[in-house]
């Protein structure tokens, strides 16, 4: 029965390393950039949550709905403005820009928030939960698994269904084509980089509600979130999920074990993936 | 007014003069090839016409507007259609995507206002029965067609074809001139690379002759391919 519940808590806990991975993916998969600054992203989010909740004294979710918007016009305009100069052939200039900006965010927090640890106060919710069969399950790592669920799902519609996620496809496939239908890519881009960072933000929520941040834990979250992408197989966002989950369940069963294991747990699992699968279980592109 | 009129077109790749004072002008609904030896400047005249590559010098007249300096998205809104030499299909697309996205965006229509087009053009250019295959699983022929097909799902007023009848046989290559033709009939202006010139010959009313960049002839096919400069350059011909 223990067992159960460890898996099951591990699974949860993939849905929010999925929910980490998936901006990156969706960014990766469409313009091939690599974001080194994902991670400072998800606690810049987490922050300007707080700031919406303490602030003007909004409900976390209600708060995450105000900085969807905001994030969206983050993302769209640093991608406007600066990432698109970065892309090309060479693949260096994305990765020291984005390893730039991830400085920046960290160091701009630390001066405006300083060093301590933060907290997103999501009231009696935190530590509700309710029975499901054998085990008992908190009622935000369910929320936190059924967000990375939906957003997997709309990411995946509006890829297949949709007039954007198709010029997506056909801007990843070939922009100097995709210009000749006269698809404009920077501006796909900008539009892809924003719907990344509302991933993000729903992202930051369950960060900022789930245990304590502060201005420098992104990179590790960034670990995580590249260890999904690469165990799902680069440009599957189901892959993603997937991603999340083995960690997820490595990590909890590692600290069944000793809790001393349970990071290094995770980062076994994906060298195990690694090694045995170098593409990853699902690969395809986007 | 011609619909399209190029006057001392000019382009470098450093030393490398690819374009030298190209001028010409052509009418609307007029088919226009042109040929000349590899490497003479067709594929890069295409490029310059369509913006995916910025003139040196000169300037380009579009239904009397100048777009020298109009970027390559906004020429296809304009009315500009291109089929590429090698088959550049959005690969991971099936065959419909393809012409939807070039549709949609092409004309700037929302996507539901350009299936039924996109699946006449399909039906037309002979590839209704792999419309949901994805482009990359497509044969050398499929893919000129699909070429050719998404091109034209832009509403192109001009359309640019380059090389679209290399490489096929002579059964495919019958087939793929009856399309064009059919297309020349509607209206649309054609600009039409290829070293295949009897099938250049059957829909083209004009040729230009291309030589290191510079036109070396420009008239009525008979005449260019009778002129001793053209046989000597083009054909190898020595007289």
């Amino acid at each position: 029965m223990i067992w159960i519940d460890t898996i099951i808590q591990g699974i949860l806990l993939g849905g929010l390393y999925a929910l980490f991975a998936a901006g990156l993916s969706l960014v990766f998969g469409i313009m091939r950039l690599v974001n080194l600054a994902h991670g400072d992203l998800i606690v810049l989010g987490a922050f300007l949550i707080l700031v919406l909740v303490t602030a003007l004294g909004l409900n976390p979710f209600l708060a995450t709905l105000v900085a969807i918007p905001l994030m969206f016009a983050l993302g769209w305009g640093l991608q406007l403005v600066i990432l698109n100069r970065t892309l090309g052939d060479d693949i260096l200039p994305p990765l020291l820009v984005t390893f730039g900006l991830s400085i920046v965010i960290q160091n701009g927090l630390l001066e405006g928030f300083s060093a301590d640890s933060q907290r997103i106060s999501a009231g009696a919710l935190e530590t509700a939960s309710i029975p499901l069969g054998p085990v008992t399950v908190g009622v935000m790592p369910l929320l936190t698994f059924l967000s990375a669920l939906a957003v997997i799902v709309a990411l995946n519609q509006l890829f297949y269904r949709t007039s954007l996620g198709r010029a997506f496809r056909a801007t990843s496939d070939d922009p100097v084509t995709a210009g000749l239908m006269g698809i404009e890519p920077n501006r796909i881009f900008a539009v892809a980089t924003g719907i990344a960072f509302v991933v993000v933000t729903i992202a930051a929520l369950y960060l900022g509600t789930r245990a304590n941040f502060d201005p420098t834990i992104g990179p590790a979250r960034l670990i995580y979130a590249f260890e999904a992408v690469i165990i799902g197989g680069l440009g599957s966002l189901w892959g993603t999920l997937a991603g999340g989950i083995i960690i997820g369940v490595a990590q909890t069963v590692g600290a069944a074990i000793n809790p001393e294991w349970q990071i290094l747990a995770g980062h076994v699992a994906f060298l195990v993936v690694l090694a045995v699968r170098p593409r990853g279980l699902f690969p395809k592109g986007l | 007014m011609p619909i399209l009129s190029l006057s001392d077109v000019s382009k470098s790749f450093g030393a490398l003069q690819v374009a030298r004072a190209i001028s010409f002008d052509l009418e609307k609904g007029e088919a226009l090839g042109i040929i000349g030896p590899n490497g003479a400047g067709k594929s890069t005249l295409f490029n310059l016409i369509t913006g995916n590559l910025q003139v040196d010098a000169g300037r380009i007249h579009f239904e009397g507007r100048d777009i020298t300096r109009v970027p390559a998205e906004k020429r296809c809104l304009m009315g500009f259609g291109r089929s590429f030499q090698i088959p550049q299909p959005f690969e991971k697309l099936t065959v419909f995507e393809n012409l939807v996205v070039a549709g949609a965006f092409g004309s700037n229509l929302p996507e539901n206002q350009v299936t039924g087009l996109c699946a006449e053009i399909l039906v037309e250019c002979g590839l209704i029965d792999r419309a949901n295959d994805p482009a990359g699983s497509l044969t050398l022929l499929q893919r000129k067609r699909l070429e050719l097909a998404r091109s034209l799902a832009t509403s192109p007023k001009v359309l640019l074809l380059d090389e679209i009848a290399g490489g096929l046989t002579e059964a495919e290559c019958h087939a793929l001139v009856e399309t064009i033709r059919a297309i020349h009939a509607r209206g649309v202006s054609i600009i039409w690379i290829e070293h295949v010139l009897h099938a250049l010959n059957s829909v083209v009313s004009r040729l230009l002759v291309l030589d290191f960049g510079k036109v070396i002839g420009l008239g009525e096919p008979g005449e260019i391919m009778a002129s001793r400069e053209v046989r000597e350059i083009y054909l190898g011909i020595e007289i």
